[in-house]
């Protein structure tokens, strides 16, 4: 089928995933509340089943996309190989966020309609995010996304930091959409449009790149999707936005939100800006060298796991900015593949801190930990294998990722940013490998309270990880092969960058992974 | 270019100029006397009531909020009301659309007791 957005009918076939996940929303909030009227009991367990019903026709729209071909130089909506890669895996990360968070949810009075018709609305604008070619749709998908997950943060009312870390997540929010709607005001000051496509041809024709409004438009830009993906130094909000809010909010923030902004980031820089390529590489090669150290070294002395994960939260876009700043077609889409591995990894180390931190006001001190691999191995196992991923080991994805990046990044002639990666890694290790130490080799200290026991949800979706990020590390190539048709699908045509260093070896053959 | 915009900023050195002036010749040559009538914090000329910093119910807010809905809801439908011909059948099917959204908001609310003062 071939969409040219001449009739309007066009738009709905292009936004047939948020169509499916709104509608899906929306049905589940009016059912709920008319079962429940105004009583604050929990829902019904058909609830998360029927969002999750929702999310797997939505994922079955996006695959069904594929077949399509759009003719996408003007249009505001992409349907792309990008696109569709992007929205399975915020939908796989949707999923597997819902089955996380039943028993958590139930545990804590939290398992209300509301959550999940938030859920799914955030998922909208997720979605709609990595779809949007046109910097207006891109700010109302990201007020979509965001002012849901404000009020998921804020989830749990009668504690304290839940409200404490909403506030926060809110002012700092509102403060970044501002930066950003002013970028987007001034960035279509400077070439008359809106459309990336219209814009990046109002840039080629080089009188745009000279003028002061695109220099002070795309820095806004910049700092507005800093604090969205958290890069340092806007990622103040992180660790106590991160730590406050219930931990399953947590993990989908870390992926879901972070996942769709950088998507909608790699699609601005490498569609739309990519012939000025001098205004924006050195804001981001700083922006990724500042942070990868920052919060590796910050995370060091962190002794409360669900604060350092954040903090490797805010790392991990650091690694990601790599790719960015590299502009190849190949940084493109090691960035792509290196989401998709990061989105899934991090959701399953948050899974097992809501477990362990779970039941109790202690939260997730490290000391919960000790004697975990034994007392319970399969959470055990789920953490160390999402650990060893987040920190680059092989045989797991992240290690597939980091290769991938890395490759990018002497690829591009960017040999500090690869050398700087390696060291920030290697900082990394010694807090990631610090908890897998504490549950194998240090017995469970003696007051040990009896955890929870995960229902079969959660069990389900503890599998799902292992076998993704172990998949994409053992036998990557599926998923290389999809993130190089979705990377080199926006990446800048031209290599960017400062000199003209030798073109990137075909993508196809760029990563010896057999 | 920047010649049209001189008169603004002239505009905007003389009014912050002005300002300045005046208050600061009034600073200077004023005489002040200190009574507790002008002490007390000035609420239209009547005696203050109580703490400024008093708490409000919530409800306030969530009728705030609902008011601010349909407030948006008018704005969207004006401009559409002045192109509906242009719009033609699917600027109609649209406009059902976000009123159905709308709906779908009004009812949770409804039900959920929003609209009941107690």
């Amino acid at each position: 089928m071939i969409l040219d957005f001449s009739s309007q009918l066009d738009y709905l076939w292009a936004l047939l995933p948020e169509v499916v996940l709104s509608i899906t929303a929306m049905t589940i909030l009016l059912v709920d509340v008319f079962r429940r009227g105004p009583r604050a009991e929990q829902s019904g367990t058909w609830v998360p089943a029927a969002a999750l019903a929702g999310i797997v026709i939505a994922a079955m729209v996006t695959v069904f996309q594929l077949g399509f071909e759009a003719h996408t130089t003007t249009s505001m909506i992409a349907v792309d190989g990008f696109r569709v890669t992007l929205t399975l895996v915020i939908l796989v990360a949707t999923a597997l966020a819902v089955l996380f968070g039943m028993d958590y949810l139930a545990q804590r009075g939290l398992g209300i309609g509301e959550y999940y018709f938030l859920m799914l609305m955030a998922a909208t604008g997720m979605t709609l995010l990595t779809a949007s070619r046109d910097l207006i749709v891109i700010f109302v998908a990201i007020e979509l996304m965001s002012i849901s997950v404000y009020v998921l943060a804020g989830l749990d009312r009668k504690d304290a930091r839940s409200a404490e870390a909403a506030l926060k997540y809110f002012l700092m929010g509102a403060f970044a959409s501002a930066f950003l709607l002013y970028g987007i005001a001034l960035v279509y000051g400077a070439s008359g449009a809106t459309n990336l496509g219209l814009v990046a041809s109002e840039l080629a024709s080089g009188a745009a790149t000279r003028n002061p409004l695109l220099y002070a438009g795309v820095a806004l830009l910049v700092i507005g999707f800093g604090f969205k993906i958290s890069a340092v130094p806007f990622h103040m909000w992180t660790p106590d936005t991160y730590q406050g809010a219930p931990t399953p909010v947590t993990g989908f923030m870390a992926a879901g939100v972070k996942a769709a902004a950088f998507a909608s980031l790699l699609r601005i820089v490498g569609v739309g800006l990519a012939p000025a390529a001098v205004v924006w590489h050195d804001i981001v090669w700083w922006l990724a060298v500042l942070t990868m150290i920052i919060p590796n070294v910050i995370a060091l002395q962190e002794d409360d796991v669900k604060r350092m994960l954040a903090y490797s939260s805010v790392a991990h876009a650091g690694y990601l900015l790599v790719g960015l700043a590299a502009g190849s077609a190949l940084g493109f889409a090691a960035s792509v593949f290196y989401l998709g591995i990061y989105a899934i990894m991090t959701l399953g180390a948050f899974a097992v801190v809501s477990v362990v931190g779970g039941d109790l006001d202690a939260g997730a001190g490290i000391g919960r930990f000790r004697g975990l691999g034994w007392s319970r191995p399969l959470l055990g196992v789920l953490l160390v294998v999402c650990l060893l991923s987040l920190a680059g080991f092989p045989p797991t994805g992240g290690f597939i990722g980091k290769l991938y990046l890395l490759r990018a990044a002497v690829g591009s002639g960017e040999g500090l940013l690869a050398v700087i990666l390696v060291l920030s890694s290697l900082v990394s290790y010694y807090y990631y490998l610090r908890v897998i130490w504490k549950m194998y080799f240090e017995p469970a200290p003696e007051e040990a309270v009896a955890l929870p026991v995960p229902g079969r949800g959660f069990r389900l979706a503890g599998a799902l990880t292992v076998l993704i990020v172990l998949a994409a590390g053992i036998w990557p190539g599926p998923a290389v092969d999809a993130a190089d048709a979705a990377g080199t699908g926006v990446a800048p045509s031209a290599l960017v960058g400062g000199e003209q260093s030798p073109a990137p070896s075909p993508v196809s053959g760029g990563i010896q992974v057999n | 270019m920047s010649q049209a915009y001189l008169g603004i900023a002239i505009l905007f050195a003389v009014g912050i100029l002005n300002a300045m002036v005046m208050l600061g010749l009034s600073h200077l040559i004023s005489v002040r006397r200190k009574t507790t009538a002008k002490a007390i914090a000035y609420e239209s000329g009547m005696q203050p009531l109580g703490d400024t910093r008093q708490r409000f119910s919530v409800k306030f807010y969530v009728v705030a909020m609902l008011f601010i809905v349909f407030d948006i809801e008018t704005i969207f439908f004006l401009p559409w009301a002045v192109i509906f011909r242009d719009l033609g059948l699917f600027g109609l099917i649209e406009m059902f659309v976000f009123m159905g959204v709308l709906a779908v908001g009004l009812a949770y609310a409804w039900k959920k007791g929003t609209l009941e003062w107690d």
